[in-house]
């Protein structure tokens, strides 16, 4: 045992620190950590990246085009020999091409439509949100009313007016989604906005604009991004079920709705034409939404 | 006191709170949060304020700095009234009237680093400054604080909670204010980190000559800092004294009540005490007693209590008290703590 | 035999961050009718150690050791066995009293239950029983309170009730776990006095959790003072106060700031932050905030009796004085 004891000098923690600025490992890198290991979540992502990089290339391998009929072959299952991967449907066209054209399309309208809604949905929910009262009422109230019309009259009046328009749904899907989103968002802002650093920020000289700007948007990101890649699936099953109805896309765009609609009439026959769009069709949607809920835990701050 | 920088003049909130809903029309009763509350504060100087839940003490605090609108009344700051000022004209204020929030984590933005919410007011206030200038007073107030500005890009969620409020004094005092609020700026931090709070707090208002309005329940703490102690139930001012008269020789049967109650680390001393708690509860706030609000719970409590609302007056030692009996009861120290004179 | 014998007690969890190690290796004895304090701060591992004595570890926690009370291992019975004794022979309190009632049934209800349940009693017997126990805590006008819901009372209240619920079969054993912490002061003097008397009163030993100096100076028998989840100081309370023999225990009495003396220029802080339970040094945890650490304190340190129930986990061989100190 030692005899007189020299206490350790004060600043001796300090002195044995690095001297250069540290870099901060913020809270998205933290989320991204719980992400990573999250199988569900990695096993959807890298379904989808198969799935883009598929529908993005994969024709550019495919010999056939997806309007012109092979002539030799109608309604053939798929095989290795005709060169038909997934076989042909009742006009004799590829049905690879087929499902990988349809796949560009109803991921393009998944992700458009889902922007335009992010775009409009923040910009009414973060305001109601913020400003509350009066106002706040009176843009809930409208989007509950907006909420109690028909989706489905609302389209077909537009497809009506406008013409099959393939921006039309863009706008149209994206014109109906918007509504959810502004409610997640408004209820975020609500929560957000009774936090102390808003307070703080008030404090500290920020007008108005520059909270919503500074402080509100950067913390709903996180909320954001989860109902995006949840609202993505929705818009592409939403226009999935127009193409079945006959009010989506127009040939010879084809989307992976319109195939299932094709497909289902000739089950009997030619079964394959119906499975493989509807597989591709359930699997990005099963793997947005396994990367949507994996978002959802990560971004979770009780587990903090 | 030399002219006082900060005059509060029977400053009142009120809220509107729901009572019943029938069918569309709501029943409505006013909530006075904080009821005709004045006192003046001078330069360098720390004024204490107590109090229970419910006695207004935060609202109070928000309502110095226009965070919530007074209902009614003044403050005074530096010659002008603050109460209608517009939004513009009060955050022009902002940069001299300063708060440091009780949640040390709450008050920081999760999404933003240390230098960034350091740095924040001084883009507020001094747009023209440039980036060099801001992090070169954002690392000197690190250090002011007692942090080290290697740290100016980590995140709030980094640190523990004492350093947190560092980190938040820092974001109050970079603009140089002259006056500081803190709303119980140590009640969310541990016994051992307190302390250090403490004495920061203490160490930066010599040095930089501030004026502290020091807002807690936990009267020790208070006692510390403060050289004067402002004592609030239910809205309203019980008493307004220098420390030394207030802890030595409470007047008001509240403060008695609350130096009585705090139990002091010292098992000899609180075995000798004769422990007499204050009955009773807290009153609804929105159905305050008529007359002296605390009389339900008050020992020394006649009819005359019940009858007339006791006006804050002052005394010939500059003390202020609202009681109708302060001449009757003796300001003797509280049993409590022994015989003093 | 002590009524609650601890020995070794370890309580880790598994956290996706790592292992965070709770409570490394408690050991104390608690006597029929004593009352024990366990002080510590966040991270001290105080509110882990009731929670693993008493079965309510969350998922990932894990307890080894002892835990004996009445001769009982506690540890590792099945959820049966220990809801029999939950309630009935051991009884906890918690910090926040409005919530740990159930704000759907009655306050009456809820105690007519732990009765029912665990006495066997009929109804009408089971509410006489209760209603005796509210006055008991000083709660007027009992019976309506029973027809009460814990929304309607206020915080200090409900406590009151929490007590009546713990004490309604007897328990030889009350949990305190930081009861008043959450109530205005003046409440808190209030509820203090009454677990004052009711423990002079019954033979109910409590084991009060706070991080409150003054607190645990006018309730308690004994101290136990814990630091990243180790005992680093237990005595007899007046020689905890007069005479500590940990500087961590000395850094608590000299931070708090006291009504009953002189107000000095400086609290003396304790410098540094609490322990990073995930990353804990060697040796001894308190070490790098300590003003008395030396070489030795690489090493960890055991608990060393230093007296009639006194123990310290210190390798200083003399008391830790500063200037001002008494």
């Amino acid at each position: 045992m030692s005899s007189e004891p020299t206490a350790v000098p004060a600043d001796a923690f300090e002195q044995a620190m690095d001297r250069r600025p540290v870099k901060g490992r913020s809270l998205y890198v933290d989320a991204w950590q719980r992400l990573k290991r999250n199988r569900a979540a990695v096993a959807g992502t890298g379904m989808l990246v198969f799935i883009v990089v598929l529908v993005s290339i994969g024709p550019l391998f495919n010999p056939w085009d997806h309007e012109i009929p092979d002539w030799d072959y109608y309604s053939t299952p798929p095989s290795l020999a005709t060169g038909h991967l997934m076989g042909t449907d009742a006009l004799g066209r590829d049905l690879f091409e087929r499902v990988m054209v349809g796949g560009r399309i109803s991921l393009l309208v998944g992700l458009v439509a889902t922007l335009v809604s992010l775009v409009i949905g923040v910009a009414y929910g973060a305001t109601a949100g913020y400003l509350g009262g009066r106002v706040d009422n009176w843009m809930m109230r409208a989007v509950d009313a907006i909420y109690a019309l028909p989706f489905m009259f609302f389209v077909i009046l537009l497809m009506v007016v406008f013409g099959r328009n393939i921006l039309l749904i863009f706008v149209a899907i994206g014109a109906v989604n918007w509504l959810d989103m502004a409610r997640i968002v408004r209820g975020q802002t609500l929560s957000l906005k009774n936090k102390d650093f808003i307070e703080a920020a008030r404090v500290s000289g920020a007008t108005e604009r520059q909270i919503i700007l500074r402080h509100i948007i950067p913390n709903l990101l996180g909320v954001v991004a989860v109902y995006v890649s949840l609202t993505i699936p929705q818009v592409i099953l939403v226009e999935s079920f127009l193409s079945f109805l006959g009010l989506g896309v127009q040939e010879p765009l084809t989307s992976w709705g319109a195939l299932v609609n094709e497909g289902a009439q000739e089950l009997e026959t030619a079964p394959w034409s119906l499975i493989f769009p509807a597989l591709f069709l359930a699997a990005t949607l099963f793997a947005f939404n396994f990367l949507g809920d994996g978002l959802r835990d990560a971004l979770d701050p009780k587990d903090r | 006191m030399r002219a006082p920088i900060l005059k509060v003049e029977a400053l009142s909130v009120q809220f509107r709170i729901d009572v019943a809903e029938r069918s569309f029309r709501h029943d409505y009763r006013q909530l006075r949060a904080v009821d005709r509350v004045s006192f003046e504060l001078g330069a360098g100087e720390t004024l204490g304020v107590v109090g229970e839940s419910g006695c207004g003490k935060s609202t109070l605090a928000r309502a110095i700095l226009g965070l919530v609108r007074p209902s009614a009344g003044r403050v005074i700051w530096l010659g002008e009234n603050l109460v209608g000022m517009s939004e513009e004209q009060l955050r022009s204020k902002r940069r001299e009237l300063q708060m440091v929030f009780q949640d040390p984590f709450g008050s920081l933005d999760p999404r933003m680093t240390v230098g960034q919410i350091v740095g924040e007011p001084l883009r507020n206030f001094y747009p023209s400054m440039s980036s060099l200038q801001v992090r070169e007073r954002v690392a000197g107030m690190l250090k002011l604080v007692g942090l080290s500005p290697e740290q100016i890009n980590r995140y709030p969620h980094e640190f523990s909670g004492g350093q947190c409020q560092r980190i938040g004094i820092a974001r109050a005092l970079v603009v140089n204010p002259r006056l500081v609020v803190c709303d119980e700026p140590v009640s969310a931090l541990d016994v051992s980190v307190q302390a250090q709070i403490v004495n920061l707090l203490k160490d930066l208002q010599k040095k930089l000559q501030l004026s502290l309005i020091f807002i807690a329940h936990d009267l020790s703490v208070v006692r510390h800092v403060s050289d004067r102690v402002l004592v609030m139930y239910l809205g309203r001012v019980m008493e307004v004294a220098d420390r030394e008269a207030i802890y030595d020789r409470p007047a008001h049967p509240y403060t008695r009540a609350l130096i009585e109650s705090v139990p002091i680390p010292d098992p000899v001393a609180e075995r000798a005490r004769a422990r007499r708690s204050l009955g009773g509860e807290l009153p609804s706030a929105s159905d305050p007693p008529s007359g002296c609000v605390f009389r339900t719970r008050c020992p020394w409590a006649i009819e005359a209590c019940a009858a007339t609302e006791p006006p804050l007056e002052t005394l010939d030692d500059g003390r202020q008290v609202a009681c109708l009996r302060r001449a009757e009861i003796k300001a003797g120290a509280p049993r409590a703590l022994g015989e003093k004179s | 035999m002590a009524l609650l014998e601890v020995r070794d007690l370890t309580v880790s969890f598994d956290t996706p961050d790592g292992v965070v190690h709770a409570v490394n290796g408690l050991s104390f004895d608690l006597d029929p009718g004593q009352t024990l304090g366990i002080v510590g701060e966040s991270g001290s591992g105080k509110t882990q150690t009731a929670m693993a004595m008493m079965g309510l570890l969350s998922e990932n926690g894990r307890a080894t050791g002892s835990v004996k009370f009445r001769g009982q291992q506690l540890l590792g019975l099945s959820l049966g066995e220990m809801s029999r004794i939950r309630g009935s022979k051991i009884s906890m309190i918690f910090q926040d009293p409005i919530s740990s009632l159930n704000p759907y049934l009655s306050i009456g209800e809820q105690l007519i239950e732990v009765l029912t349940h665990h006495r066997n009693l009929k109804r009408r017997e089971a509410r006489t029983r209760a209603t005796e126990m509210l006055l008991q805590v000083g709660i007027s006008e009992p019976e309506q309170r029973m027809r009460q819901f814990s929304h309607q009372l206020s915080g200090g209240m409900c406590q009151r009730i929490m007590i009546a619920m713990g004490l309604l079969c007897q328990p030889d054993l009350l949990i305190a776990d930081e009861p008043t912490t959450a109530l205005d002061v003046t409440v808190q003097s209030q509820i203090n006095s009454l677990m004052g008397e009711l423990s002079e009163q019954s033979s109910t030993a409590i084991l009060l959790i706070t991080h409150d100096l003054g607190v645990v100076a006018g309730l308690c028998d004994k101290v136990l003072v814990m630091y990243a989840g180790e005992v680093m100081e237990m005595a007899p309370v007046d020689e905890l106060f007069a005479d500590p023999a940990h500087p961590y225990t000395l850094g608590l009495l000299n931070s708090v700031p006291r009504l009953d003396r002189e107000q000095s220029g400086i609290l003396r802080a304790i410098r540094g932050n609490p322990p990073d339970l995930v990353d804990l040094p060697p040796g001894c945890p308190f070490r790098e905030r300590c003003d008395f650490a030396f070489e030795a304190c690489i090493e960890h340190a055991p608990l060393e009796a230093i007296g009639e129930e006194r123990y310290k986990r210190c390798f200083l061989e003399r008391r830790p004085v500063t200037e001002d100190h008494n």
